[in-house]
This record gives structure tokens, sequence and C-alpha cells, in this order.
């Protein structure tokens, strides 16, 4: 691919962390007006490929051309003074500053005079032209995340970049946020910018995109023009097989493990009150918690959790009310825990795989030997959960927060479901994961209902509560509705639920 | 409330206030700019004793005045390199660092003194900066020797306050300074060197603070004492909080503080008798806690203060 068009060539580019290898020989080129979807599971390698093309990365091996000159590795100065543009995950705006000034940062002389006036007009102008609107003036702190995703975009365009770099830009997008996002992205592209998007969101990938490229374990697995492409295909393509349809069978309920009975709550920090709430969970059964966030949601996950108790009325496990918070108590009489925030609660970053799965039972004697810490069980149980699980990491002595989320997700599954729990609280299970961790986590979690296990599934995707769910809840304004079995509901009377009105 | 009246209202007492206020505009500046680059710099206190034995050691030797300001904001300037080596460039921790940088130049300083002077018994003394008249202004009545009769370097540090709040808030520069201790992937991504940037803070930084310790010697008094700084350089790191990290409010809380102990040295003249002197002594610094305790609160730390920052890891 030599043609005068193409912006840009990645060659032969091989990046290894460790044991890991997050890249293996890629090759990537970018014509311009073109905007190129980079698919691929959680740690496919997209992300790592695009921080080298950046410069936050150093390849191993390779290089990157853009108009066919060679780019020096591991500066994002020569890539940003070369055109290229990055539209980071997590974005890297200074909150303490307003939208202009991160847009000038490091665009003037630092001892120069007066550049303000001039690089507000020609923002200014790129907003008139882009449609990217967004308040040059307020602190980032204040802006919306659509926002300061608009002031990231705006970042690139302000320096002339002719290829423009996206990492999962819709993740923290509302729907029409997103929508919004693609009319920008195609009028640039019309423009003749080179666009690279990268998502595991294949609906948006096929709407926005001209051409995909598919990674798979730092590979590249195919390529595709966007008109030619059907779904079913890409989603095989990225996992490496065919993605597997989760399977729920019907289920069997037996007796009832946990019992909310008239239960109130204060409002707390992070979570809504709740009001006269009664519910049961039997084994056997995976019950759907469905409701717009923030609407007492965190507060039936502290309770179950242990992180807290009713102010009125009584949370029964096995018939038995909770009076104390006390989580590893709860631990120990068989409550399994996976948290909503999963990278914040659900593991201690700076702490290695083995010591996040065994975190929970070091007291319990599995993993101790006269009050001390038994490393090699702790390993052994690691290695084995690694290979159980498909934990992609390089190793149980890997730090957690080096793991991608889906990973990080594998990993508090292996360390709540070995101890076969008698009653699950799952929240936002698959929150941010791709179709195959996804499918993954649904059959682990549908396989512990199968073993006689009581489940709460709380989540605000309505798909993955129809694939789960055997019964529904709905929360609305604190209070928790009961639905029905699942078979006999849809997502209309669902949604009206969730609205607060009577289905 | 007679005493209080004739306290705050004689000229003497601001000129009294300024003066303990100087080395504290330096201090606390040179905090602001090291903590608002993200790198927390206790070396402060030892940074100070080493500027006032350096500056006023060289003064000694026959440097004269403004030399010595050069060779104190020198010495200032290499403790700083150091602790950037360790914080910045190492990455270790910070407050480590900080610590050692402290314990270290305290040490050598006193080590220098005694090295350079092993003889002497009495404290050798320097002719100091002298206080010089502003025409018009230090004439003027009350506010003219209140404000206006100070010695050189009070003048030098009020500049310091308007020159690092232009930096910060007017230039490029200090665009950067502020981002990094924000969000250091900002400053990268943007092309800038995280590292270069705090390196540079902490130098400049550190470089202040020298002079806070050589206005001691070269300024307020004319010879060099063992425990002379006597925690000046931590209550800097208090107050860089108290101003949330404001050059004019840095002004202020040095100023209040100078203030308070101003007032508690003419309140132990006054009613001296009834109550310890050492209650006195504890005032200021009382007050600074209780001051720091309603300010604090709310502060708006730098959020990327304390983290080391490592190019290529996953952040």
């Amino acid at each position: 691919m030599t043609s005068t068009d193409t912006v840009l060539s990645l060659e032969g580019i091989t990046k290894r962390f460790g044991k890991l290898t997050a890249n293996d020989h890629l090759d990537l080129s970018l014509r311009r007006g073109e905007i190129l979807a980079l698919l691929g599971e959680n740690g496919a390698g997209k992300t790592t490929l695009m921080n080298i093309l950046f410069g936050h990365y150093v390849q191993d091996e390779g290089v990157v051309r853009v108009n066919g000159e060679m780019l020096p590795p591991g500066s994002p100065g020569a890539a940003l003074k070369a055109g290229i543009g990055m539209v980071h995950q997590h974005f890297a705006l200074a909150e303490n500053l307003s939208g202009l000034d991160n847009i000038r940062l490091g665009t003037e002389g630092l001892f120069a005079l007066g550049g303000k006036a001039a690089a507000r007009k020609k923002v200014e102008q790129i907003i008139a032209e882009s449609g990217l609107e967004v308040d040059l003036d307020r602190k980032v702190a204040s802006l919306t995340v659509g926002e300061k995703q608009r002031v990231e975009i705006l970042k690139a365009l302000y320096r002339n970049v002719r290829v423009l770099i996206l990492d999962e830009p819709t993740a923290v997008l509302t729907p029409q946020e997103a929508e919004g996002l693609f009319t920008v992205l195609r009028r640039l592209a019309a423009n003749g910018l080179g666009v690279i998007f990268i998502s595991h969101k294949l609906g948006e990938v096929l709407s926005v995109s001209t051409r995909i490229l598919v990674l798979r374990g730092g590979r590249k697995a195919g390529e595709l023009v966007t008109a030619d492409a059907d779904r079913r295909a890409i989603a095989d393509l990225m996992v490496g097989k065919a993605v597997a349809e989760v399977k729920r069978t019907a289920a069997t309920p037996a007796e009832t493990l946990l019992e909310f009975s008239d239960v109130h709550l204060r409002r707390g920090s992070t979570r809504e009150s709740l009001r006269n709430v009664g519910f049961a969970l039997r084994a056997g059964e995976i019950v759907g918690l469905a409701g717009v966030s923030g609407n007492g949601q965190g507060g039936i996950a502290a309770l179950i959790s242990g992180l807290a108790v009713p102010d009125q009325g009584a949370v029964l496990l096995y018939g038995e009310p909770i009076t104390r918070a006390d989580p590893r108590a709860l631990v120990a009489a068989g409550v399994a825990r996976m948290p909503e925030d999963r990278q914040h609660d659900g593991v201690v970053g700076t702490m290695s795989v083995a010591d996040n799965i065994a975190i929970e039972e070091v007291r319990s004697g599995a993993f101790s030997r006269m009050g001390l810490l038994d490393r090699k069980a702790m390993q052994a149980r690691a290695t084995s959960a690694i290979a159980a699980y498909d934990i992609r990491c390089p190793g149980p002595d890997a730090e957690a927060r080096l793991l991608s989320g889906g990973n990080v997700q594998k990993l508090i599954l292996a360390r709540v479901l070995e101890r076969e729990p008698r009653v699950i609280l799952a929240n936002q299970p698959t929150r941010g994961l791709d179709v195959g961790a996804q499918s993954e986590v649904h059959r682990r979690i549908i396989a512990a209902r199968d073993r006689g296990a009581a489940v709460l599934v709380i989540s605000e995707d309505l798909d993955e509560l129809f694939a789960l769910a055997d019964r529904f809840l709905v929360v609305h304004a604190g209070e928790v509705s009961d639905a029905g079995p699942s078979d006999r509901l849809d997502r209309g009377a669902v949604g009206l639920l969730m609205a607060g009105q009577a289905a | 409330m007679d005493v209080l009246l004739d306290i705050f209202g004689s000229a003497n007492f601001w000129a009294a206030a300024i003066r303990i206020a100087t080395p504290l505009i330096f201090g606390v500046l040179g905090a602001l700019i090291c903590e608002r680059a993200g790198v927390l710099n206790l070396g402060i206190e030892g940074i100070f004793v080493a500027g006032a034995m350096a500056g006023w050691l060289a003064v000694y030797l026959g440097a004269g005045l403004w030399g010595g300001v050069l060779v104190a904001l020198a010495t200032g300037a290499t403790f700083g390199l150091l602790h950037a080596v360790l914080a910045v460039i190492l990455g270790l921790s910070q407050h480590v660092s900080g610590i050692g940088i402290t314990l270290l130049a305290t040490s050598l300083s006193y080590f220098t003194y005694r090295t350079a002077l092993p003889t002497v018994t009495s404290p050798p003394r320097i002719v100091p900066f002298q206080p010089v008249s502003i025409p018009g202004l230090s004439d003027l009545p009350f506010f003219g020797p209140a404000l206006f009769q100070q010695t050189p370097l009070t003048f030098l540090a009020l500049a310091f306050v308007a020159l690092v709040a232009f930096v910060l808030y007017r230039t490029p520069l200090g665009l950067a300074i502020r981002a990094v201790g924000d969000n250091p992937a900002s400053v990268e991504a943007q092309g800038l060197s995280v590292r270069g940037l705090r390196i540079g803070a902490v130098v400049a930084g550190s470089a202040l603070m020298a002079l806070g310790g050589a206005f001691l010697t070269m300024s307020a008094f004319d010879a060099f004492f063992f425990g002379m700084v006597n925690g000046r350089g931590w209550i800097c790191i208090a107050l860089v909080v108290f101003a949330s990290w404001q050059p004019g409010k840095a002004l202020l809380g040095a100023l209040l503080f100078g203030a308070f102990d101003a007032f508690q040295i003419r309140l132990q003249a006054e009613i001296g008798q009834v109550v310890p002197g050492q209650v006195f002594l504890m005032l200021p610094y009382l007050l600074s806690i209780v001051a720091l305790v309603l300010v604090a609160r709310r502060a708006d730390y730098p959020r990327a203060l304390l983290q080391p920052w490592f190019k290529g890891q996953r952040h």
C-alpha cells in the first residue's frame, strides 16, 4: 500500500510487556479521509499499538512512518509534530485548567506572552467548522464527560493533525453523545483527516467506519471493508472462534437464602435511600435488578456486601437477621460479591494477581499456616485460576492494575466462585467488557445458579438481564417492585417500571 | 483593650510583622512552585539552614552581600537538584527524599561552618543588609515606617510574589507547571517533558527557599547560629496549604504569621508577668494550626502531588 494517499503506516510493530506479547509484528496503513476501526477484545493489543504510534511506549521492533518519514520512537512530541493526534480513553486533561488552556498547553514557547487571544480565535474557528461545541473558559473539572472529549479532539485539531486516533471514545458517552461524535468524525474525514477509531462495540464500528482491522492476541486476525462486513463474521474474528450463545435452562428455585424484609436505609454519601424494600433470593435462581442507576442499587448492594445494615427492617441470611456491618463474616458465610466498580473496589491494584485472588480467604486457613501467609498455596491457587478462568496476565505475580477490565472481572470470578458461594451479588458484571469476556462471565454465573446458588444481578443493560435473569425486580426511587418471571416480560414493561409507572 | 490598640496602632508592629514574614514569603513561594508541579519538597527546612549558612559564609569570606545572595541561591538549587534526582527521576518517595535532604543539608551546613571556622567561640558577625528608604513612600506618616523601611531582601520577596504569580498565571510555562501538577499525562500528551518541568520547578523552588534562610543571617541578624531556622521551613509547608497554592494568598499567610509573631512578642512585654512566656511563643503556631484547619479542609490539592511519573507506564 504505497498509494500517495497513505498518511500513516506501521510496519512489523512488536511490543512485549515481560512475558506478554501485546503486539506481534503488526502492520497497519491509513489513507486520507478514511475512518479505520481497530477492533478487538480487551487485551487484543489495540491500545498498546496506539500508544506506540503516539510515542507513549517504545516498540521492541518495527517502524512507524508518517507520509513515508520514519517517526522516532518514544516521543509524543515527535508524533504531534508529524501530525498525529490522540484522544485517550482516560483523558489527558489538566482538570484545574480551562478548556482553552488545555488546548494551548505545549503549543507556545514557554516564555511567550499574549498567545491566548490568537489561540482563542483559532479554536473558535475550529469549533465553528467541526461542530465541537464546548465552553472554552470553564475549568475542565466542571465539564461533562462528553465535553471533555470534545476538548481532547479540539486539542488535536488545533495542532493541525492529519491522523486522529480515538481510543474507545464511546465507552464513556451516552448514545446521543456518541451519535454526535460520529457526525463530527464523518465531517472531519470528509475534509481529509485520517481517523483511527478503537472500539469493541460492533454496532458503532459498522455505523461509522469505512474499513475494519480486527486484532486478536496481539496479531492481525482480519481486515475488511465495512460495506462488505457482516456482524457475525466480525464477532467470530474477534474471539477467534464462534461466539457461544449462552444457554439458560429453566430455573428450579428451592429454599430462600437471602431475604429483604421491609428494609429502610438512609441516604449515604455514595448511595440513595431505600424505602420499604422486600424481596427474596432463592437457591438456584437468578434475580435481575433493573433500574436507572442511582435509584437505590447502591444501598441494596451495600446491604448484601455487609457494608451497611438496615435502619429499619431486616436482611435475613439463611433466616437469621444480619445485625452488624461485617463483610468478613458475610464472606465466610458464603456470600460472593462482584462490585460495581471492579477496578476500584474489586482489586488492590498494586498487589499481585495471586494476592488479589487469596485476599478474601487469608483468614480461613486455606492460604495461611500458623498465622502466616502460605505463599505456595496462594501461588498454586492463582496458577490454576489463571488457567481455569483464562485470566490474561504475565503471571501470578503481575500487579492487578496491569490487567484489562475483562481480566480483572475474571480474577474476581475466580476469587469468589471457587469457594462455591451460596449467595452471589453480581453488580454490573459485564459493564465495559467485550463480547467474549461477557459470554464467559454469563456462563459462569449461570453455572453457579445451576449448582444451587442464589444470584442477584444488578445491571443497567436490559439485554444482559434478559439473558441472565429468571425473575425481575425493578428499583425506582428507593422502592423495589417485583416484575415477575422474565419469560412473561418484555423490555417495554420493564422500562415503564424503571420510569416509576405501574406496568 | 488599650494594650491591643497600642500594639496594632504602632508602625513598629507592622514593620516587624513584614520583617518576620519575609523568610516565610521566600519559603512558601518555593514550596508552592514545587508543589504546583506535583512535588512535595520537605527538604525546605534543611535548605533554609544551608541557604542561611552558605550565604552568610560567602559574605564573611568577602563575597559581598549580593554575592552571598547568589551563593545562597546556588546552594538551594543544588539541594533542589538532588531532591529532583531522587523524587522525580528515580520516583522515590517524596516524603523520604525530602526529609533526607533536610537532615543532610542541616548537618552539612553545621559541618561546613565548623570546618571553616574551627576556633571561634562567639559567632562572628557580618555587616547585614540595611533598611533602604524609598523616596516619597518611606517618609509617609505611619505607612512609611510601617511598610517602606525594609531591607532590600524584603522588597525582593514581595517582587517574587508578583513574579511567581505572573509566571504561573500569565505564561505558557506557568500553564505547563500547573498542568503537570494536576495531570502529568496532559503535559506528555502535548509533547512537553514531565520530568523537565518538574526538575526545573524543584530546582527553582529550592533556590527561593534558600533565600529565606539567607534573609535570616544577612538581614534579620548578622551571624549564623545553630538552630536559628527553628521550624520556619515546616511553617511554609503548612502555609502553602493555607494559601491553596496561590501566590497572593501565600503572601497573606506569611504576613498573618508574621503579625502573630510580632504580636506575641509585644503582648509578652505587656502582660508577660501574668502569663508564662512559652504560651506566647506557642501562639503563632497555634493560630497557624487553627487557620489551617479552617482553610485546608476545603483545600484543592494539586491532584498529582506526590505521584511520580514514569514514561510508558500503564496508568
